[in-house]
């Protein structure tokens, strides 16, 4: 390409017309260093996973070339097969709740209201902070004796709850937390398509004597849906990799009740040190994800946008 | 004003109260968690504010478990992570904006939607057949994995956005592609150096998947030393809450001040790493 443009620049140097002396020079010192580090640390990686998932590869024995029998042995793994329930759970509730909450939170932040900055800062700071650090907090707030969540419950008339320390609510409960956590992520996107619609419809809705929630319906709703669906499209993707907060929370446990196919596979290569089955579930696990974003792209182009919602 | 418009502001304000309140509530309990004594934080029903403020918590933390060490360590591996991954990223991200290279950003894509943990497996045999692991060096090459996806990904869109005319007339009056870059291209991307710089600094410093693999007991962060405290001290809830809120209180504080940053940010690209 470069050569292309090159020829063609120099052919217009030889007679300078005004306007026309630009030549584009080479961008490629540019992108160099940031190639070479792409290439060792993440294109790497990923050939160097790829052939360890065709060896039997374990810490401390033999390397040994099996083909695809780490990958047969996914089929059979009942505890593979369970984790890919859990995750296919969590990710769904993970997904829904906060485009619901978080499309709901657009709407309000959108009004003009006193301190909407400051609110907004800390409305965001659930997704910003350590999730470490907040999974340390919520693990304090579901104890079932001297937690704060179980005494809310109280408040309310409500049963106490074993909430993460039973495997029927370990599941909906670490959704709460990501949940709390990544609501805001969709507010900001959704927000930033409210902000993009004009004015004029909501006028002659009001002047039709249309109501709030006919206006959302009719009106907001429509034009926001791209924008919503790129929130589910990352939403989905960073759900079904959620590490941090189901490994400091629960480990997987109790027993393997909230095992996701992400914790799963840390056990597999950092707790068995079986690399080669690690690195086949790693490679599965990808195709996974991109499987699901390509689905979801498809059922967007299926769907007919209207025409400032196309925009987006 | 008409009660129509009362009632309005009045569900507008009901509404906000419950949209925040989760995150404030949240907070503020972490917050009163970290300043009781055992007994107020066993206390049925909860105690809010206590009548004694245990800030020995805070002492106690700051004095013990390394926890210098380990806030080096934090500071040492967001520090060169966040450096080199600028260094390498701003001026990748001026090339692929200005080739229009935007098939390269593919890659990009693969690194967004990669699990942290498929790094993890070969990068941690080629550390460990370096003798690298032990060292902070693992970390903050391992790092790169987040900050350098985040920088290139904003800048690309930052450095489209920027007039191409005065790095034309720069170049007719004989500066070389360098020079456009630095003295041209550059300052007029400043906003995106910022937004970049911040979201890499706050990533890296919240990361936790690598360093559960790869830190060893000299070499852990700040995230990584606070969940080796759980098991610990599983029972002393006020040093742990101080430990959580020390960790995250720096991210908090950007959070609050670079609110305008972190949000440009997030929806440009909505990049968030591990």
């Amino acid at each position: 390409m470069s050569t292309l443009s090159e020829a063609a620049s120099a052919s217009a140097q030889d007679e300078p017309a005004p306007g026309r002396a630009w030549r584009p020079p080479s961008y490629w010192p540019f992108v160099l260093p940031a190639l070479v580090v792409v290439l060792a640390i993440i294109i790497f990686p990923w050939l160097f996973t790829i052939w360890m998932s065709l060896n039997e590869w374990k810490v401390g024995s033999p390397i040994t070339f099996v083909g695809f029998s780490n990958y047969l042995r996914m089929p059979t793994d009942p505890r593979f097969i369970e984790a890919v329930g859990h995750t296919l759970l969590y990710t769904v509730l993970s997904v829904l709740l906060p485009l619901i909450f978080g499309t709901f939170a657009a709407v309000v932040f959108h009004a003009r209201f006193p301190f909407r900055g400051v609110l907004r800062a800390i409305f965001i700071m659930p997704m910003m902070a350590t999730p470490v650090a907040i999974a340390l907090v919520w693990t304090m707030m579901f104890h079932p004796q001297l937690g704060v969540l179980n005494y809310l419950l109280s408040l309310f008339g409500l049963p106490p709850q074993l909430w993460v320390f039973h495997p029927a609510t370990v599941i909906p409960s670490l959704v709460l937390v990501e949940t709390w956590q990544w609501t805001p992520l969709v507010m900001l996107i959704v927000l930033g398509g409210i902000a993009a619609i004009p004015t004029e419809p909501y006028e002659s809705a009001q002047i039709d004597g249309a109501g709030m929630w006919q206006m959302f319906r009719f009106i907001t709703l429509p034009l926001i849906m791209p924008f919503i669906f790129i929130a589910a499209m990352i939403r989905s993707i960073d759900a079904i990799k959620s590490f941090d907060i189901i490994f400091a929370i629960t480990q997987g446990g109790p027993g393997s009740a909230s095992e996701t196919i992400n914790l799963y596979l840390y056990s597999v290569a950092f707790v068995y040190y079986d690399l080669g089955y690690g690195s086949a579930i790693a490679v599965i696990f990808f195709a996974l994800i991109v499987a699901m974003a390509a689905l979801l792209l498809y059922v967007r182009k299926r769907t007919l946008w209207t025409e400032i919602g196309s925009g987006a | 004003m008409s009660l129509r418009g009362i009632l309005g502001k009045i569900g507008l304000a009901l509404a906000v109260f419950i949209i925040v309140s989760p995150a404030i509530l949240f907070f503020l309990w972490m917050a009163s968690l970290s300043v009781k004594f055992e007994v107020d934080n066993a206390a049925y029903p909860p105690v809010f504010i206590p009548e004694h403020f245990a800030w020995k918590n805070y002492a106690d933390v700051v004095a013990s478990n390394r926890f210098l060490t380990y806030f080096r360590n934090s500071l040492i591996v967001t520090g060169a992570a966040t450096g080199l991954a600028m260094l390498v990223g701003v001026p990748a991200g001026y090339g692929i904006a200005r080739m229009a290279a935007h098939k390269s950003a593919v890659v990009i894509l693969i690194a967004r939607i990669t699990p942290g943990l498929s790094y993890l497996i070969p990068l941690f045999l080629l550390f460990q057949w370096l003798g690298l692991l032990g060292t902070l060096v693992p970390q903050i090459i391992i790092h790169l994995v987040v900050t350098v996806p985040i920088v290139i990904w904003i800048m690309i869109g930052y450095f489209e956005t920027t007039p191409i005319e005065l790095e034309e007339a720069a170049v007719i009056d004989g500066a070389t592609s360098w020079q456009v870059f630095r003295h041209v291209a550059l300052p007029v991307a400043k906003p995106g150096l910022a937004v970049s710089f911040i979201l890499a600094v706050i990533f890296s410093w919240n990361n936790f998947v690598f360093g559960i693999v790869l830190a060893g007991r000299e070499t852990r962060t700040l995230p990584v030393a606070v969940y080796n405290m759980i098991s610990f001290d599983q029972l002393s809830w006020g040093p742990l809450a101080a430990a959580a809120l020390i960790v995250t209180f720096p991210v908090l504080l950007l959070t609050m001040f670079a609110q305008r940053q972190i949000v440009a940010g997030l929806t440009a690209g909505a990049v968030k790493g591990g």
